[in-house]
Parts: C-alpha cells; sequence; structure tokens
C-alpha cells in the first residue's frame, strides 16, 4: 500500500505540474490526444473486443454496439466540435452598467479524477476521460477491478497512445479508491451504486471538490397496452433488446420492471417468450449472446433475490441459474410481492418483474413511490398519458416507446436525480461537466459616475434607485436637477 | 432590581428562582425547536409539493410578485434591521440589498414563462433515427437556503427567487448573526408568502444541524469554507446535491498604466463601500509593483478622506464590524508581529462600537495571518512586486477566490489574467459590479465553492433538466437485436460513422 500511496502521490504532482505549464490548455492538445483515442480504439478493437468477451461475455456486436463504437462516436464529436465549445461566450449586460462587457470562458477544472465501473468497462472509463481531455485537463483514470481484463488493457493502452504526463492510469479496488480520494482533486466523476456515491460525496466535500455522480435506480417501463396494441411486437422486441441484449440487464439505464394491465399480462408474457427465444435461442447459455453476470459475488445476490419462496412461485419464464458459468437465464416474474428484495433494490440482472395494475394510470402513482430513476420508459401514444408521465414523476431522463437509446443521442444530456445521480455527461455536457465556468466582465476607465461613490446623500441614493430601475429618462431629469426624488 | 440585597444566601436563592422562572418562560416563549420539528416541517413541504401547490406558474409568479410587495411596502423595516445589525448605511441597504432585490425579482417575473419552456434539442443523431427530443425543466422538491449574515435580505431572498421561480418548496434558515433582520425576514415572509411551501426557520447551529439531517433535494449555502465542508458532507448521506456561495482572497493586481484616480474610488466603493469590507467578493489585498506602490497608497488615502473625511471613525457611511468575534479576529491580525508595524494608513479601532478605521498595510509577511485567512473587515494589504508578471505566481499560490481583479489598460495583459487566472469570477477595471448582473454566473471554483446563480443561473440552479426523447414504432431495425452477425456489425459500425454509402451497401447486401 505504502507503494501505491508513492505512485499516487507522484502521478498527482506530475499532473497538477503539467496542467500548470498550461500544456493540456491549448486546443492543439485536446484535439491531438482525443485523435489518439480513436486511434486506439480502432487499432485495438479486436483485443478490446476480447477483454469484454472476458470479463463480461460480452458478444462482439453487443461490445462495438454499447462501447467501441459509443467511444469513436463520442471523441469524433467532441473532435469535430472543441472549436465551437471553447469559444467565450458573450453575455448582453443591462443598459446601466454600459460601456462595460460580460463573457463567460469554460476553464478546466484542473487535475480531475474518473472513477469508472464494471459493466461497461471501456466505454465508462473513455467517454468521461474524453469529456475531460476536451475540457483542458489532466485526468487520472482508476476503471474497477471486476473487469479486471479490460482495466488491465486500459493501463496497459493508455499510456502508449495518450500524454502520460497529463492522462495517467491506475488500477485497483477499494483500497486503492480510498488513497486516492484522500487527496484532493479538482473534480471528481464517478460511475457506480448510490451506496458507494454517497462515501465519494463525503471524501470530495472534505476538499470541497465538485462532483458528477453517475448512479443507478429501478427503471421502469410502462406498457400501455391499449395504445399501441398495433405495435405491440416492437414493444416486446425493443424491450427484450434493451433487457437482455445489453450486458445481461446489468446496465443503469436498463428496464428494471414493467408495469402493465392486469388484463394484458399473460399475452404480455406470452409475447415475450418466443421473442426471446428467437434472440437466444432454445439453449441461451450457448448463444454466445447473453453476457455473463460479473462475478460470483453479484450472481449470488441475485440468487438470493430469486430464492425468496415468494419470489421463485412468481416465475414465469426462465429461472434457471449456473453459478460455475455465471450465467442466469432471461426469467420473467409476474407480481413478485411488492417488499421483496427484488422490487426494493436495482436488479442488475437478467430478470424481469411483470407487475400488474387495475389501470395504467396508476403507473405514475407506483413510481413516484420510488426513489427517483435514471429512466423512465413508457410504451404508449397517448397524449395525456406522456403529460402525466413527464410533469407528475421525475427521472433522469424519460424515453417513450424505446429504451436505453437516450443513452447514444449526444444532444442530450445524460445524468441523474436524487438517488440516481447529480450532473450530466455525453456531448457538449461532458465539455460543460469538467469546465467552471467563469464569468468576466470589464469596464471601462473612461467613465465615472460620481453617484458611485460615498460620501453617500439623497441625490446619490435616487440617481442609484433611478438607474437600477432602468429608468433611465427620470435619471436624467435628475441630472438636470429637473426632479428632486423619487417614489419608492 | 428594586430589592435590597441583604445577604448572600438570600442573593442565591433569589438567582436561583429567577434563573428557574427565566428558563420556563423561555421555554414556553420560545417554542425551542427540535427534530420532530424539522421532520415535520419537511414532511409537510413535501406534501405541498407532492399535491403541486409549487408547480404552476401562477403560483411561482404570485409568490414573486408577493416578495415584490415586500420590498415596496417595507424598505424602512429592512433598512432598519440592517442598520441595527451591521450599522450599515441607508444607501447601502437600499441599493446593494433592496434594489438588487427588486431587479432580481422582476427579471424572474417577465422571463419565467421563458425559463419554463422546454429546450426543443435540435438534432438527434442518425443511430437514434427518427425520433425528437426535448429538455423539460422540473422543480427539484423541497430546497432548503441558508443565508450568511452581511448581506442578511439579499443572501436570503435572492436564492429563494431561484427556488420559487423553479417550482420548489423552500425552507430558509437566515443567520442568527443578523438577528434583527432574521426574525424581520421570518415575519414578513409569513405574513406575505404561501406558507403550505415557504418556510423560515430561525436559529442557529442546533437548528441547522438539525435541519441538515433531513433529506432535501437541494441545499444552496452561502457561507465560509469551513461550513461549506460541513453542508457537504451531510449532503451527501443524503445524495442531495448542492450550491455553495463561500468565500476566499479576492486579489486585485493594480497595473501602472491605470487611470489611478478611478482605480482607487472603485476599490474603496468595493471594499468599504460594501459593508466594510465584510463581503464574499471584497478586494482583500493588492498586488502591485515596488514602484508604483508609493502612487496606489496616495491615491487611496486621498480618495478615502474625500469619501469618509479626515476622521473616517465617525462617518455614517460604513457598516460597523458585526460583532466582537469579528472585531477581536481582526484585531488579531493587525496586532500580530511583522505586522502592525507595516500600517500606512488607520489602524484606528474602538471594541465599543465595533469600528475598525480603514487601514492600509504594505508589504505584510506572506506567511501572516492577514494574509492566510480572508480578511472579511477594513484592512488592505498591499503586498508590492519587482515586476508585475510575479502577481500570477502569488495569486496561484493561494486557494482559488471568489473574485479576481485587474486593474489596467494593457490589452495582453487583461487577456493572459482573464485566461490564466481561476476564480469564480475575474472583473477588469472595476470591483464587484459582477455581483449585479444577471446575465453572468455567479459562484466560485475550488475553495470558493461550486454551482452559481444570478438571473437565469438561479432558475436553472433549482432545476432538473430531465431529457426527454420520442421515438416511433417506424423503423425498427434488426441489426439492434441478438442473434448478433457479421453483417450487423458491419452496419452498425456504417452507422456510427455515419458512411451513407456504407450503409446503403450492406443493406443491399443483407437484404
Amino acid at each position: 500500500m505504502e507503494a501505491m500511496k508513492e505512485t499516487v502521490d507522484q502521478s498527482l504532482r506530475e499532473m497538477r505540474e503539467t496542467f500548470a505549464s498550461g500544456r493540456t490548455r491549448s486546443v492543439k492538445w485536446r484535439k491531438a490526444q482525443l485523435g489518439a483515442i480513436i486511434e486506439m480504439v480502432k487499432d485495438n478493437e479486436e483485443k478490446m473486443s476480447d477483454v469484454l468477451f472476458q470479463d463480461l461475455g460480452k458478444h462482439s456486436t453487443e461490445a462495438f454496439r454499447d462501447e467501441l463504437g459509443f467511444v469513436m462516436r463520442s471523441a469524433t464529436t467532441a473532435l469535430n466540435c472543441l472549436d465551437k465549445w471553447v469559444v467565450p461566450r458573450k453575455s448582453n449586460l443591462p443598459l446601466l452598467f454600459y460601456p462595460a462587457t460580460g463573457k463567460v470562458i469554460s476553464e478546466p477544472y484542473g487535475t480531475v479524477l474518473v472513477l469508472s465501473s464494471w459493466n461497461f468497462p471501456i466505454s465508462l472509463s473513455l467517454d468521461p476521460m474524453i469529456g475531460a481531455i476536451a475540457a483542458g485537463n489532466t485526468v487520472l483514470l482508476k476503471a474497477s477491478e471486476l473487469s479486471p481484463n479490460a482495466s488491465a488493457l486500459l493501463a496497459k493502452l493508455i499510456p502508449s497512445y495518450l500524454d502520460t504526463k497529463a492522462i495517467k492510469v491506475i488500477e485497483g479496488g477499494p483500497d486503492v479508491a480510498t488513497i486516492l480520494l484522500q487527496h484532493q482533486w479538482d473534480k471528481i466523476f464517478f460511475t457506480g451504486s448510490p451506496k458507494i456515491g454517497k462515501i465519494i460525496m463525503a471524501a470530495a466535500a472534505e476538499h470541497l471538490t465538485p462532483v458528477t455522480l453517475e448512479l443507478g435506480g429501478k427503471c421502469p417501463t410502462i406498457i400501455d397496452h391499449h395504445s399501441v396494441s398495433k405495435d405491440m411486437k416492437s414493444v416486446v422486441k425493443r424491450i427484450s433488446g434493451g433487457k437482455w441484449g445489453s450486458c445481461s440487464g446489468q446496465a443503469c439505464i436498463s428496464v428494471d420492471y414493467v408495469l402493465v394491465e392486469q388484463s394484458f399480462a399473460s399475452t404480455l408474457i406470452d409475447m415475450f417468450k418466443p421473442v426471446i427465444r428467437s434472440f437466444f435461442g432454445e439453449n441461451p447459455k450457448e448463444s454466445g449472446c447473453l453476457a455473463k453476470i460479473v462475478t460470483k459475488k453479484h450472481f449470488q445476490r441475485l440468487s438470493r433475490l430469486l430464492n425468496d419462496p415468494r419470489v421463485k412461485a412468481s416465475i414465469v419464464y426462465g429461472g434457471s441459474m449456473d453459478e460455475e458459468k455465471l450465467y442466469v437465464e432471461p426469467t420473467i416474474l409476474l407480481d413478485p410481492p411488492l417488499d421483496s428484495e427484488i422490487m426494493n433494490e436495482e436488479i442488475f440482472g437478467p430478470i424481469l418483474p411483470i407487475i400488474t395494475l387495475r389501470d395504467i394510470q396508476e403507473s405514475i402513482g407506483f413510481i413516484k413511490s420510488k426513489p427517483k430513476p435514471l429512466a423512465i420508459y413508457a410504451f404508449t401514444k397517448d397524449e395525456n398519458l406522456k403529460t402525466r408521465i413527464l410533469s407528475e414523476t421525475s427521472s433522469g431522463s424519460v424515453t417513450f416507446n424505446d429504451l436505453m437509446i437516450q443513452y447514444m443521442c449526444d444532444a442530450l444530456p445524460f445524468g441523474g436525480v436524487g438517488q440516481s445521480g447529480m450532473g450530466r455527461y455525453h456531448g457538449k455536457y461532458s465539455f460543460e461537466c469538467f469546465s467552471h465556468e467563469k464569468a468576466i466582465m470589464e469596464g471601462s476607465l473612461a467613465m465615472d459616475l460620481e453617484a458611485r461613490y460615498p460620501p453617500w446623500n439623497n441625490f446619490k441614493l435616487n440617481f442609484i434607485r433611478l438607474a437600477f430601475r432602468e429608468a433611465y429618462f427620470k435619471l436624467v431629469l435628475l441630472m438636470l436637477g429637473l426632479t428632486k426624488g423619487v417614489r419608492k | 432590581s428594586n430589592v435590597k440585597e441583604d445577604n448572600p444566601a438570600s442573593l442565591g436563592i433569589r438567582a436561583q428562582s429567577l434563573s428557574v422562572f427565566a428558563y420556563v418562560s423561555v421555554y414556553v416563549m420560545v417554542k425551542v425547536f427540535q427534530a420532530a420539528d424539522a421532520t415535520d416541517l419537511v414532511t409537510e413541504l413535501r406534501r405541498s409539493f407532492d399535491d403541486g401547490v409549487t408547480r404552476g406558474y401562477e403560483w411561482r409568479v404570485t409568490q414573486l410578485k408577493k416578495l415584490l410587495l415586500i420590498c415596496d411596502n417595507h424598505e424602512p423595516e429592512i433598512v432598519s434591521a440592517l442598520h441595527d445589525d451591521l450599522g450599515k448605511p441607508e444607501l447601502e441597504s437600499s441599493v446593494y440589498e433592496v434594489a438588487l432585490l427588486r431587479n432580481s425579482i422582476n427579471l424572474a417575473v417577465k422571463q419565467l414563462k421563458d425559463w419554463m419552456a422546454p429546450d426543443k434539442v435540435a438534432k438527434t443523431s442518425l443511430t437514434t433515427f427518427p425520433a425528437s427530443a426535448e429538455i423539460v425543466y422540473e422543480p427539484l422538491g423541497v430546497v432548503l437556503v441558508i443565508s450568511a449574515w452581511n448581506y442578511p435580505f439579499l443572501l436570503s431572498i435572492d436564492p429563494v427567487i431561484g427556488a420559487i421561480s423553479a417550482g420548489n418548496a423552500v425552507v430558509l434558515k437566515p443567520s442568527e448573526l443578523a438577528p434583527a433582520s432574521s426574525s424581520l425576514l421570518a415575519k414578513l415572509l409569513e405574513q406575505y408568502l404561501d406558507s403550505s411551501a415557504v418556510r423560515v426557520v430561525e436559529g442557529a447551529v442546533t437548528e441547522t444541524t438539525l435541519l441538515l439531517e433531513q433529506k432535501w433535494d437541494k441545499i444552496f449555502y452561502t457561507g465560509s469554507s469551513r461550513i461549506g465542508r460541513i453542508i457537504m458532507m451531510a449532503a451527501a448521506k443524503h445524495l442531495t446535491p448542492v450550491v455553495l456561495e463561500l468565500g476566499g482572497k479576492s486579489p486585485v493586481v493594480i497595473d501602472s498604466d491605470t487611470n489611478l484616480k478611478i482605480t482607487a474610488k472603485r476599490i474603496i466603493a468595493g471594499k468599504w463601500g460594501c459593508n466594510n469590507g465584510q463581503a464574499c467578493i471584497s478586494p482583500d489585498y493588492i498586488l502591485t509593483t515596488k514602484e508604483f506602490s508609493p502612487k496606489v497608497i496616495d491615491a487611496l488615502k486621498q480618495e478615502l478622506e474625500a469619501f469618509y473625511g479626515k476622521n473616517p471613525m465617525e462617518s455614517k457611511d460604513m457598516s460597523r464590524i458585526v460583532n466582537s468575534n469579528h472585531f477581536d479576529r481582526l484585531s488579531k491580525m493587525l496586532e500580530e508581529k511583522e505586522v502592525s508595524d507595516k500600517i500606512v494608513y488607520g489602524g484606528q479601532k474602538n471594541r465599543d462600537k465595533l469600528k475598525i478605521a480603514p487601514t492600509i498595510l504594505v508589504d505584510v509577511p506572506l506567511d501572516s495571518q492577514i494574509m492566510s485567512e480572508e480578511i472579511f473587515g477594513p484592512l488592505l494589504p498591499i503586498i508590492t512586486l519587482n515586476n508585475l508578471e510575479e502577481c500570477f505566481d502569488v495569486i496561484r499560490s493561494r486557494p482559488k477566490p471568489l473574485a479576481a481583479y485587474l486593474f489596467t489598460q494593457n490589452q495582453k495583459l487583461k487577456e493572459r489574467f482573464a485566461l490564466t487566472v481561476s476564480a469564480g469570477g475575474i472583473v477588469v477595471n472595476d470591483i464587484a459590479v459582477h455581483l449585479a448582473v444577471p446575465t453572468l454566473p455567479f459562484g466560485g471554483v475550488g475553495e470558493s465553492g461550486m454551482g452559481s446563480y444570478h438571473g437565469k443561473f438561479s432558475f436553472d440552479a433549482f432545476s432538473h433538466k430531465k431529457a426527454v426523447l420520442y421515438k416511433s414504432f417506424i423503423g425498427d431495425a434488426a441489426i439492434r437485436y441478438p442473434p448478433y452477425s457479421t453483417g450487423k456489425l458491419r452496419l452498425l459500425k456504417a452507422l456510427v460513422n455515419s458512411n451513407i454509402l456504407e450503409i446503403f451497401r450492406v443493406i443491399l447486401g443483407l437484404s
């Protein structure tokens, strides 16, 4: 541990020196690093796919879609837009301040820490780094030890492609994180669970370090079967693809549970079955298209959730598990008890509870009774229901008639609220996430108003009152002595 | 008391009964704020919020207009309370508290409809086509505003304006160090605003601690960095986002090519003319060259006399020091060895009246108390440099301040300063004015804070910007779903690279 402490100290020192030298401020440097990230992913696509398969059993297509392609797109966007993003924004000043001018410039925070999660170890590491670099910071990455091959690959590749004096990687688990958190950072970006998020924020508080916390929650999916009956096949496909086709449900924006009217439940379940089979064949374990559960510990957690006898009794599809292969079959539950563990913590696995309601309108109240999730999904064409969902529930985001793709749309801010997190990123928001918006105001030494200065008297008081009200005409009258005072 | 003192024993008994009587009276008269009260308060406000009381445009505008009525109908009382608490001159109270608030409210009323409207998002990408998107502003819920003692009305109501415009229920805890203002705020807000959603809790450490144990949807704090840490730590327990408006040592760099008369006037008005240096963006210390320093001192002396006369201790145009704790703190700074002999102007003190004269010092040791912590008072150290260039290192070696000031005509210096000095905000050729500009975000960085407000930034500070994506059922591409194949992978790659030609080729190939 002493060696690790020394490494951290040294790394921080070097990054701070590099930042102080101004090297990372140059747009040219930032673009070079972003270009290098694209190159790094392009050159090592196969290696990256391999480690994602080793750590998570991800198919290379899934790996590309969710991680590699995503990162390349993100870096390309930053590269193309950087010139625009770094331009200071002019602010219009009220006439009162003439001839002063105002603007806001985005300034890098300095030395930032990125702590990423194991479920999308490449993209959740590189994407925030892209934001940090685009904004001109030096950055240290600690990837998750639960995806050790991905973490090791990043630790190996990043130094050979990127500026090692400014961008560093440290590997390790909670003990390394603890050491890192004892130091002062200019910003911390964390992706993970709310429980750890609290620890991160408390550690950051010691140093008044601003944080972005991308956490999780139980993302509900509302199916308003009345209004989307025509497209129900698509609905089921999208839900299935979103749930089981992306890291086996181990994603912060995964569908956690479905809300549907009682009358439609059994039809719905019957529609899921052929879709699941078409995706994963008769034996999903051998399909090669279903990611595995990341560790034995998580497997045992899911096992425990399912082994609750009342929950077990609600299984209507799937349910088989293989601890050795870290495999959990795509599983559907029908109305597990609402006080069971599985309905009170983020599932983060391939188990899908279907909760039935008498009327789909009740879904609003149901969602409100739980902590604010990262995303709410609703399959509906009913404008009233859409409005109610938007105005009566709160979540990081809302997506109508699809799932997960809000993640891909980098014109939209991606982040949580309440228990699902604070701060946001993607696209320009990544740049802003790692920037301090500094106001710059410039006054003129040419003109001066006596009324600004003591000793105070009534004239000056009235002058300033009128000036604040922007009552310029009355102001002129006052100065000409044509009016004495002003009504308060 | 009229009772003749007899012997110590009966004195003792009388004293005891008096104190018991006093304790009981106080307990009965002033309901002690306890944990259950804090919980009940938040529960009640949350119920109001859940019932939708604060969400509608009408409610928000009505509350804002009521705040305006407070400004219109009660300015004399506000001025009087500020005079009681801080000895604040009428002009400062009228201008820097009431008028600024009035402007802030008027702006919010005028712009609220705009602010509340969703932002349309220009384009969604090819991979998510066809879709449309927008960003919806929604209130966070029940928020806590903790304000400071130096501008008790401004720093209480300005954040509350943001909270209300954004549609939240809000609890305000004003500073106990400005008690007249605190109780006036409690009285007026209760009288004018909707108490089912807006409340004031008066008190000190105990009450604040009880409030901080609750779960809030946002906490907005103005005050010191030390307490800022405590606030953020408490917020972490509930994953509550915070805005911390803290302070720091705001430096003023003076270049020899500046108009010295105007520079001196602006510094004086910005320092002693704003609550006698007790402001978060007060010019804390000056950096200038050894050569230019005598001229700076002369200009300051001249203008100080013009503003406050030959006997500034008698001037009514300056606030007093807020209390004896702060007086003693500032006294200690002045009395430190190697500091006390650096005074070149002022230095007079009067503990009974809580007054310290405008005091200028030159070249105090850089590790002295006065150069290590935020002064927050009427003392102005001048640090001289061989070369003005050295100012960058001096500023950089200290925690990031809330503001940094530069007086110069040199364009290159202005640009370098704006770019390389990290502070909440930078003002060139003036002092503090950026606080009054609603189109500039006002907030700190590093030790001086996080988050910002004023104008629309206040509305944003208390809102959650919710991303909303509308998708249709057209175009359900098979490439999205398992089973995965190389063909699907190629198409995905082409889509990601937005390579239209490749997309067509692959689609033709697939079909």
